[in-house]
């Protein structure tokens, strides 16, 4: 209904977004996690030497602090949109062929995904697991 | 139909052994390379955290493959571009902002990524291993 409502005209709509449809976004959402890796890596960086060396219970007992485990998720979670745009664009530049493509990007999503959800699984279980 | 198909030779773009090398054009393969190796390398961090997440067992076992003189080197590596990759995203914010395209300037960034990356590694693990006394 609002599209027969709208007074904006087709060319409009699209200005902007480029032949893959989805404009600056895939830049967008690059830099913004770029930023948040930032932060959080310089976290996760400082609690790997804190905790290099550390007997098992002191690494269980402080992977389980939320103040801890929360930044931990947000870095599995911010990194492997990163990585996953990142690589993206790596198989965009190198891999011609559009079956090989195709493939590699799927593989690209699907490793993604299990690394950021076994890692996040891992930190959950820290903290909610026995 | 074949020979119509072959008949199209198309002019290839110079690649990269014709250019000589620069420090920008190094910094922006090993920005491209370090991000390739970091993405790989989160396995590492997937072991860390699984395996304490497994139990006792499993985490002393990865820590000592960290622990290993090759594990080492590869944990010393992947710390290196991880932070490589990091001071390369800050010299790609400040061009973001429009700023810094001086030839000059990207020299000098170019060279601040590399010179502070080894840098900021050997310090990270020299405090590293300095408060532990060697892990």
């Amino acid at each position: 209904m609002s599209q027969q409502m709208s007074q904006r005209t087709p060319l409009a709509k699209v200005r902007g977004l480029g032949s893959a449809k989805e404009g600056t976004e895939h830049f967008w959402k690059q830099r913004l996690t770029g930023v948040s890796n930032l932060i959080l890596v310089c976290f996760a960086i400082w609690l790997v030497v804190k905790l290099a060396g550390a007997d098992y219970a002191t690494v269980k007992r402080t992977l389980a602090k939320p103040q801890n485990a929360i930044p931990l998720l947000l870095l599995v979670i911010s990194g492997v949109i990163h990585m996953r745009l990142g690589m993206q664009t790596i198989i965009e530049d190198y891999v011609q062929s559009e079956g090989r493509k195709v493939t590699a990007l799927m593989l690209n999503s699907f490793f993604t995904m299990l690394v950021g959800l076994t890692c996040a699984f891992a930190v959950l279980k820290l903290s909610f697991g026995a | 139909m074949a020979e119509a198909r072959r008949a199209v030779e198309r002019p290839l773009s110079p690649h990269l052994q014709v250019y000589s090398f620069l420090i920008n054009m190094v910094m922006s393969i090993m920005h491209r390379a370090t991000g390739a190796a970091l993405y790989f390398g989160t396995l590492l961090l997937a072991a860390w955290l699984v395996s304490a997440a497994m139990g006792q067992k499993q985490y002393e076992l990865v820590s000592e493959l960290f622990a290993h003189p090759l594990g080492k080197v590869v944990l010393f590596g992947y710390s290196w571009a991880l932070i490589h990759h990091m001071l390369g995203g800050i010299r790609h914010f400040i061009w973001d902002t429009g700023r810094g395209f001086q030839i000059w300037q990207v020299n000098l960034l170019s060279w601040l990524t590399i010179l502070g990356s080894v840098t900021l590694t050997i310090v990270l693990w020299a405090a590293a291993l300095g408060i532990r006394g060697g892990f």
